[in-house]
C-alpha cells in the first residue's frame, strides 16, 4: 500500500491536515527568502520551547501519541490504522523517545527506523503532525496533541513508519553522485587546491543525510516519479559546483540534471527547503543550477 | 543461497574503505550491513583525521603521541603502521573529493587536538565522519560494488576444528529484514567485519542503538580471542540528557572547562598543568567526575564547557554544527551560554583480536574499525585516531583478503600453548547458557560437514531454528527488559570508576541477564521488518560483549589509561605490560595474556610518565 494517494478517502484514516499540501502558504514564502523564513520559525519554535519549559506544562504529564500501524502479513493490521500511546514526558523528550518508550513498553512490534539519535543517519523521517520532520530533533514540547506520527507521505510502506527508500536511493544514484576528477596532482601526497570561498559554496549542499524528508514533501516528486527531487539535484550540485572537477565534468553533470525529469520540473514552491533538517537551501541550489544551465546553452525542456 | 569473493559486514568507514581495496584489488566484493551505508555511526564523527602531513611533523612524532596516549599498551608494528599509512590515505579522501575544511592557499586544515605534540587533525567542518562516510559511500557507488543493505548478519560459517587456530571461515549467515528471510553468504576468500563500537552495553553513550557489538560476539563465539575490552573509553563532553557527542574540536579551538565555582578546573585542581582542557580523554573525564563528586559539579551532575570567548565568526565557521547539538538536544545556545558536559561512554579500545593486516587467528576471517583491536589505541585512544584506523586498517583487510601481499604481519594472533593464564576465582561462572530448546550452544554454531558448503548450509540452518524457536514461543520475558538492565549495571559499576565490589556485582548482574535471556521471545508475529527479532539477536550479543568487558576490568587491577582501579591506582609496568585476552572455549571463557610489542621498526618505546 502507499501512502502517496492525496484523496483523503484513500488516506489512512480522515485526517484533512495530512492530505493537504505541506506546511504553510505560498504567498508567506514569497515574502521572505526560505532560509530567512525558515530561520524565523527556529526562533519561533524556540521561544515556544523555553515558554513550555518554563511553565513546565508537561512536566510529570502523559503525552499523547497516535501512530500509523500497518502490515501487509498480520491480519488485525492490513487494513491501516491509528494506535493511541500515552507516553509519561520527560523533560526534552524528542518524537523518537515517546516511539521508543511505546516500543519498549507497550508494543514490540511498533517499527520504525532509527539509529544515532542525533540527526545525522537520517533514518528517521516521519509525518508528524502534518510535516515531515526527524524523529530525533522533534521536541514534543513544541508540538500539539495528539501528535500524529505517520510515515512519510508519497512512498510506500513497508510496515509502520518503514517506508521503502529504494527509489529516493535510485534517484540519488542516477546523478553519479561521486568525484569524477580524474587529472589529479602528481605524488600521493599532492593535494588538489580548494579556495575557502568555493569550500563555503558547496558547504551546505555536503550536509545532505539522505533522510527523504525533501523528497516526500514535493508535489511535483509525488506527480512525476521520474523526477531526480531536490535531493538527487542537491546531490549534483555539490559536485558541479565544486572548483576541483574541471569544466567538462561540470558540463557533463548538468546535462544530467537539466533532462525532463530534473531541474526544469522544480516550480519553486520551497517546500523540500522548508523542511530539510539540515537548513540546505535546497530551492535556491536548484535555481542556481538553472541558471547555469541556460549560462552553458544547454538546451532545456 | 549468495556467492562472493570477498563479504564485507558492516557499511560505516571501515567496512566501505575494506570494499573499496578489495575491489580495486580484483576481487568480486559485498557489502551485507543492516544499516543502509549512510546509516552508520561513523557519521556521527566530528574531529577529525590524524595525519602527518606537514613541515615539521612526521609520522615518527604521530606514532609517538599515539604510543604515549596509549599508556604504552599499544602495539608498536601497529601504531607505526597507522602513522606511515595515514598521511597517504588522508590524501587519497581528499582525491575523492572530501570537502575538508581550507587555509587561506587552499590545502587542507589541521588543528590541534588532545595528546598530539602538533596540530595534525585534518577536519572538515565538525562533522568530518558525515563527509567521510559520505565520499567513502560514492566510491563505492562509482565502482558498482554490491551493497545487500538492510541485511542483519547473524552468525559467521565458521568450521569447527578444535583448535580455533586451524578453523576457517566460509561466509555468513544473514537475515532480510525487510522479508524476514534468512540466508547464506558464500565468502569464497574472506569475511571482513566491520561492525563497529559495542556501546549500547552502556546506558549513556554518544554511540548510536545500532552499535550492539555484533561483529566482536560472532568473532568471539567462533573462537577469536577479544581483545583488551576493559579499556572503554569515556567522553569527557556529551550532553547530560542525551549522551550527544559534543567534539573535542570545541576544546581544540580553545574551549574551557569550569565547574560550579568558575573555576577552570583543570588547571585550579592540577589534573593536567600543562595540557588543561587539552589533556588526554581519560584524563579530563575523571576531573570532571572527580569535581562532581566533591560538590563542585553544576546541579551535582555535569561540568560546563564554554566556547563563547572565541567568537561568533570563529564558532560559526569551524564548530556550527556544535551549535546545532546543543540547541536541539540539550536547548542551550552555545553562543550565549556554556555549554552542560559529562562524560560519557564513547569508543572501545579492545576488541577482535587481529594483526596488522587486520587477519583474525580464524583463516578468512578479517575485523578492521571499532570492532577490531590491532592494537593501536591501547588503553586510550586519542582524539582523532579513529578515523585513519577505519581508512589505514579497512584498506589493508580488503586487500590482504583479496589476496594482496602486505608483507609478512609482526603481530602475532590466537591462542597457543604456554601463553600466561589468569587463574582467579571468578565470582560467576561466565559463557553461554543457551537457549533452553536449541541445544545451538556450540562453538563455531555450524558445520559438522567437512566440505565448505556443508558449513555454511548447518549454520543456516541452525539460525532458521532459532528464528523459529524465539518467533513460536508466546511468552516470556522481552528483550528490552534484559537490555535495560544490562545497560544500567554496566554504567553503574564498570563506568570511569572501578572498584572489585563493583564489577562483581555487575558480573552477577550480567548472569541474570543471560538466564533471564533464556526465556526470551519475539512478541511480533511479522517475518516483515522484525525490529524485534533483530534487537532480540542484538541484545544476546550485547551480554557476550558486556561481560568480556567486565571479566577484562576485574582482573586487570591496576590503573592504565582509560581503566582506573580504585585498590591499586598506579599503572603497574612490572606485571601489566601485556594485553587481556578472553577466549570463548565453546561457551567456557577464560582469560590469558600476551605481552606488549614496545619495539618498533627502528626503536623500542620506553614506558614514560604520561603527563600532559
Amino acid at each position: 500500500m502507499s501512502t502517496q494517494q492525496q484523496e483523503p478517502e484513500e488516506a489512512p484514516e480522515t485526517d484533512p491536515e495530512a492530505a493537504e499540501v505541506p506546511p504553510e502558504s505560498h504567498e508567506m514564502k514569497a515574502q521572505s527568502s526560505p532560509q530567512q523564513a525558515r530561520l524565523q520559525r527556529k526562533q519561533d519554535g524556540l521561544a515556544a520551547r523555553e515558554r513550555a519549559a518554563d511553565e513546565t506544562e508537561l512536566e510529570g504529564d502523559t503525552v499523547h501519541i497516535k501512530v500509523f500501524r500497518y502490515d501487509p502479513e498480520v491480519e488485525a493490521k492490513q487494513e491501516p490504522r491509528f494506535d493511541d500511546f500515552y507516553v509519561p514526558y520527560t523533560r526534552g523528550m524528542t518524537v523518537l523517545d515517546a516511539l521508543i518508550y511505546a516500543r519498549d513498553e507497550f508494543d514490540p512490534s511498533l517499527t520504525f527506523r532509527h539509529s544515532c539519535r542525533q540527526a545525522i543517519c537520517g533514518s528517521d523521517a516521519f509525518f508528524v503532525n502534518g510535516s515531515q520532520r526527524l524523529g530525533c530533533k522533534t521536541q514534543l514540547s513544541e508540538l500539539s496533541q495528539p501528535v500524529r506520527i505517520e510515515p512519510l507521505p508519497h512512498q510506500e510502506v513497508v510496515k509502520d513508519l518503514v517506508v521503502d527508500m529504494e527509489h529516493f536511493y535510485d534517484q540519488m544514484h542516477s546523478v553519479e553522485p561521486y568525484f569524477q576528477q580524474e587529472d589529479l596532482p602528481a605524488g600521493e601526497l599532492a593535494e588538489q587546491r580548494q579556495t575557502r570561498e568555493n569550500r563555503e559554496k558547496v558547504k551546505m549542499s555536503t550536509r545532505c543525510i539522505w533522510c527523504a524528508a525533501c523528497m516526500s514533501s514535493c508535489n511535483i516528486a509525488a506527480g512525476d516519479n521520474q523526477y531526480l527531487g531536490p535531493a538527487a539535484i542537491n546531490k549534483a550540485y555539490r559536485f558541479a559546483m565544486d572548483e576541483r572537477e574541471d569544466e567538462e565534468i561540470k558540463e557533463h553533470r548538468l546535462r544530467i540534471i537539466e533532462q525532463e525529469h530534473g531541474v526544469w520540473r522544480c516550480q519553486t514552491q520551497f517546500s523540500c527547503t522548508e523542511v530539510c533538517p539540515k537548513d540546505i537551501p535546497l530551492t535556491e541550489h536548484i535555481q542556481e543550477l538553472k541558471r547555469e544551465a541556460v549560462k552553458k546553452n544547454l538546451k532545456f525542456w | 543461497m549468495y556467492e562472493h569473493d570477498v563479504i564485507v559486514v558492516g557499511a560505516g568507514g571501515a567496512g566501505l574503505r575494506a570494499a573499496i581495496a578489495a575491489h580495486e584489488a580484483g576481487a568480486d566484493v559485498a557489502m551485507v550491513t543492516k544499516l543502509h551505508p549512510v546509516r552508520s555511526h561513523t557519521g556521527a564523527a566530528e574531529g577529525g583525521i590524524n595525519a602527518a602531513l606537514r613541515e615539521g611533523d612526521d609520522w615518527e612524532l604521530h606514532a609517538y603521541d599515539t604510543m604515549k596516549g596509549s599508556d604504552y599498551l599499544g602495539d608498536a608494528p601497529a601504531i607505526e603502521t597507522l602513522a606511515k599509512d595515514a598521511p597517504k590515505d588522508t590524501i587519497t579522501l581528499e582525491h575523492w573529493g572530501m570537502p575538508f575544511s581550507r587555509e587561506e592557499d587552499g590545502t587542507v586544515s589541521q588543528r590541534p587536538f588532545g595528546g598530539l605534540s602538533f596540530p595534525r587533525t585534518t577536519y572538515a567542518g565538525a562533522e568530518t565522519g558525515h563527509h567521510l562516510l559520505h565520499v567513502l559511500y560514492e566510491q563505492v557507488v562509482k565502482r558498482g560494488i554490491q551493497v545487500y543493505d538492510e541485511w542483519y548478519v547473524m552468525n559467521l560459517a565458521v568450521s569447527d576444528e578444535p583448535d580455533p587456530n586451524d578453523r576457517t571461515c566460509h561466509g555468513v549467515v544473514a537475515y532480510d529484514v525487510q522479508s524476514g528471510a534468512v540466508e547464506g553468504f558464500k565468502a569464497n576468500r574472506g569475511v571482513i567485519l566491520a561492525t563497529g563500537g559495542p556501546g549500547q552495553a552502556f546506558d549513556h553513550t554518544t554511540n548510536a542503538v545500532s552499535c550492539t557489538g555484533d561483529g566482536h560476539a560472532i568473532a568471539y563465539r567462533a573462537g577469536v580471542p577479544l581483545e583488551d575490552m576493559e579499556f572503554v573509553q569515556f567522553h569527557p563532553t556529551t550532553l547530560p540528557s542525551t549522551g550527544v557527542l559534543i567534539s573535542e574540536g570545541v576544546r581544540g579551538e580553545g574551549g574551557i572547562l569550569y565547574n560550579n565555582e568558575g573555576e577552570r578546573f583543570m588547571f585550579e585542581h592540577g589534573y593536567a598543568n600543562n595540557a588543561g582542557e587539552l589533556a588526554s580523554r581519560d584524563v579530563v573525564s575523571r576531573a570532571e567526575l572527580t569535581e562532581v563528586n566533591e560538590g563542585r559539579g553544576v546541579e551535582d551532575e555535569y561540568v560546563h564547557l564554554d566556547m563563547r570567548h572565541l567568537g561568533a565568526e570563529r564558532i560559526v565557521d569551524r564548530l556550527e554544527n556544535i551549535l546545532h547539538l546543543a540547541e536541539d538536544f540539550e536547548g542551550v545556545d552555545g553562543l550565549v551560554e556554556p555549554m552542560p558536559v559529562k562524560p560519557g561512554q564513547h569508543y572501545e579500545m579492545g576488541g577482535i583480536e587481529t594483526d596488522e593486516n587486520g587477519e583474525t587467528c580464524i583463516t578468512g576471517l578479517y575485523a578492521a574499525g571499532e570492532c577490531a583491536c590491532v592494537s593501536v589505541h591501547g588503553a586510550n585512544r586519542l582524539g582523532g585516531n579513529a578515523l585513519p584506523e577505519l581508512v589505514v586498517f579497512g584498506k589493508r583487510a580488503g586487500y590482504h583478503a583479496a589476496g594482496k601481499d602486505l608483507g609478512e604481519a609482526q603481530i602475532e594472533t590466537g591462542y597457543r600453548e604456554g601463553v600466561e593464564e589468569e587463574d582467579m576465582e571468578l565470582p560467576i561462572a561466565p559463557g553461554e547458557t543457551g537457549l533452553a530448546e536449541t541445544g545451538d550452544d556450540a562453538v563455531a554454531d555450524g558445520g559438522q560437514l567437512a566440505d565448505t558448503d556443508g558449513v555454511l548450509e548447518g549454520a543456516v540452518e541452525t539460525e532458521r531454528k532459532r528464528v523459529e524457536y524465539l518467533m513460536e514461543r508466546d511468552e516470556g520475558i522481552q528483550h528490552a527488559e534484559i537490555r535495560s538492565k544490562l545497560q544500567q549495571a554496566m554504567t553503574a559499576d564498570v563506568n570511569v570508576f572501578r572498584n572489585e565490589d563493583g564489577i562483581k556485582r555487575a558480573l552477577r548482574v550480567i548472569r541474570e541477564c543471560r538466564e533471564e535471556y533464556r526465556d526470551v521471545y519475539v512478541a511480533d508475529p511479522s517475518r516483515t521488518f522484525n525490529t524485534d527479532l533483530q534487537m532480540t539477536y542484538e541484545t544476546r550479543n550485547l551480554i557476550d560483549v558486556a561481560e568480556t568487558i567486565a571479566l577484562g576490568a576485574l582482573v586487570r587491577n591496576e590503573f592504565r589509561g582509560a581503566h582506573w582501579r580504585q585498590e591499586n591506582q598506579i599503572r603497574d609496568d612490572e606485571n601489566w605490560l601485556k594485553h587481556t585476552l578472553i577466549s570463548w572455549n565453546g561457551g567456557k571463557p577464560s582469560i590469558w595474556y600476551r605481552p606488549v610489542i614496545l619495539e618498533g621498526e627502528d626503536k623500542t618505546y620506553e614506558p614514560k610518565i604520561r603527563s600532559y
